[in-house]
């Protein structure tokens, strides 16, 4: 148990300085650095209270594939020139109240879902909790998911689809006047398309790529 | 005093799989080159030791002996951080790997994400090290790396989907053991052909290695790495190469499996079987580095989006109506 315990304070306080030090780092590539510190502590917290597949997902979708993307996102802007000016200038300052009253109001919401948390009528059940012991995290957490929650499920996927679609149209535009290859067209090109003889009048010549 | 020898029997069991596996990474390196100098018809490295075997042990000590240049605009922390990285990921993978039904160092129920995940983390090394040497070319090389990792990832996750519709664990050994009758590759072939390839890709190998394209980035992410550093991105990179092919022995060519349970077959251990596998598909990879020249970066992402992720999607749906039509659906 000792060993446990050191485990678990070692990535607690990795997580919770990581977490503090993606708002306090002043070079916002070092934060979303920190950031992915976090998740990775935070999953490895998952991992040690058996929730194997929930840390895995986490480190695959989370380090894997969003934070590769937020620190494009962080690379591509200038990063150097803002670093000095983020709070210090006039401009920058008057977003910190707007900041201010998003994160009051997120905190207020995350302590009225805590404190109304429901939890299943036979959630502490020994016989159930046992039953659910013999077979595999992944199994069980499946079981529940397509059975229980499945419209809650596909909501949520609908709305990420939703959500992935209009991305697209969003960033979508049509570039006019851009060569682009097209296999089809360069595959059944044929003889009597690209070539073709003509007679050529002395004296007058011939209009050629019209 | 417990503790203390649980934790030197972990130990010594950690070294007895990374020392062969940072060994073989070397032998591997000059098996590359010497299958790319035949297929050019060259002679390759053949002179440091027998057949030039320690042709890669004469580099990695060349490369510690190498100054360490540091770029003096460059992000110090980082910078060094990220070889570290690429190597730490390399290595870590290997604790899963099975080398038979007793052979492995941490039998966890979700082994399969565990690959997938470290092997997804693998493109910090690169970024990290081209955003840090702040020079143009590493961070070119570097978005390039970023952005062909996570595409071809979608389509080796879809992929290691269908393996895992025909097991019904996430578990590696299991993985293994439902191919007794069949290996994978034959009723997934297709799909075994595509994870080679975007293997090829998630490992920036050619014809994919457009983040390191010699012609027009000079060397990508590691221009501005010298002597040890530059040594640990190119051991890294073998290590996960290797890697990459284990993880095809696994999924679709039986892990440590014997291809026929009869007699002269019999008489080569489980590891072994392993290891042949991970070095028949080696050769492939060296193989297509020879024969095939570099893609162009549109045709990358075209092939990986537009192809390989609709491809293995259908085939997903039709293992999935397959399996559940014929009632062959693992259900414990």
């Amino acid at each position: 148990m000792i060993a446990h315990s050191i485990f678990f304070y070692t990535f607690s306080i990795i997580a919770i300085v990581s977490a503090i030090m993606v708002t306090a780092s002043k070079n916002t590539v070092h934060s979303v650095f920190f950031l992915i510190l976090d998740f990775i502590s935070i999953s490895c917290l998952f991992i040690m209270i058996g929730a194997e597949f929930l840390g895995m997902i986490m480190l695959i979708v989370y380090v894997g594939a969003v934070a590769v993307l937020f620190l494009f996102v962080v690379m591509m802007l200038n990063v150097a020139q803002q670093k000095n000016q983020w709070f210090s200038s006039e401009e920058s300052s008057k977003h910190i109240p707007v900041g201010l009253i998003i994160s009051t109001l997120i905190f207020v919401e995350l302590i009225i879902v805590v404190g109304g948390w429901k939890y299943k009528p036979d959630l502490f059940d020994i016989n159930n909790s046992i039953e659910i012991n013999n077979v595999s995290n992944t199994h069980s957490l499946g079981q529940v998911l397509y059975t229980d929650y499945i419209h809650i499920f596909q909501i949520s996927g609908m709305i990420l689809l939703v959500a992935m679609i209009g991305a697209i149209v969003l960033t979508f535009r049509k570039r006019v006047g851009v060569k682009t290859q097209s296999y089809i067209k360069q595959i059944s090109r044929e003889r009597s398309d690209g070539v073709s003889v003509v007679k050529v009048e002395s004296n007058k010549g011939v209009k050629i790529d019209d | 005093m417990e503790y203390l020898g649980i934790l030197f029997d972990q130990v010594y069991k950690i070294l007895f799989l990374l020392v062969p596996v940072l060994v073989s990474v070397a032998m591997v390196v000059w098996l590359d080159r010497r299958v790319w100098a035949f297929v050019q018809k060259r002679q390759g490295p053949n002179v440091v030791g027998p057949f030039g075997l320690l042709q890669t042990i004469a580099d990695a000590l060349k490369y510690i002996f190498k100054e360490i240049i540091i770029p003096s605009s460059s992000n110090k922390v980082i910078f060094i951080l990220a070889p570290i990285v690429t190597m730490t990921l390399a290595l870590i993978a290997w604790a899963v790997i099975p080398f038979s039904a007793t052979q492995v160092l941490a039998d966890i129920n979700v082994g399969i994400l565990y690959l997938f995940a470290v092997s997804s983390l693998g493109v910090y090394g690169i970024i990290m090290g081209g955003w840090a040497s702040n020079s143009k070319y590493p961070f070119l090389g570097a978005i390039r790396s970023a952005a062909q990792m996570v595409s071809y990832e979608v389509s080796i996750g879809v992929i290691i989907i269908n393996v895992l519709l025909c097991v019904g664990s996430l578990n590696l050994k299991d993985i293994v053991l439902a191919q007794q009758n069949l290996w994978f590759v034959i009723p997934l072939f297709p799909m075994f052909v595509i994870f080679f390839i975007s293997a090829l890709a998630e490992t920036n190998r050619p014809p994919f290695d457009l983040p390191e394209a010699e012609a027009e980035l000079v060397a990508g992410y590691q221009t501005e790495y010298s002597g040890m550093m530059y040594a640990m991105f190119w051991l890294g990179e073998y290590a996960n190469i290797l890697l990459m092919c284990a993880m095809g022995a696994i999924l679709f060519l039986g892990g440590w499996l014997s291809p026929l349970e009869i007699y002269p077959f019999t008489l080569v251990p489980g590891p072994l079987w392993l290891v042949l596998k991970i070095l028949l598909l080696f050769l492939l990879f060296a193989l297509v580095k020879a024969i095939v020249p570099r893609y162009r970066y549109d045709q990358l992402m075209k092939l990986g989006w537009k192809v390989f992720l609709p491809l293995s999607l259908i085939w997903v749906v039709l293992t999935a109506s397959y399996l559940f039509y014929f009632n062959l659906l693992p259900v414990n």
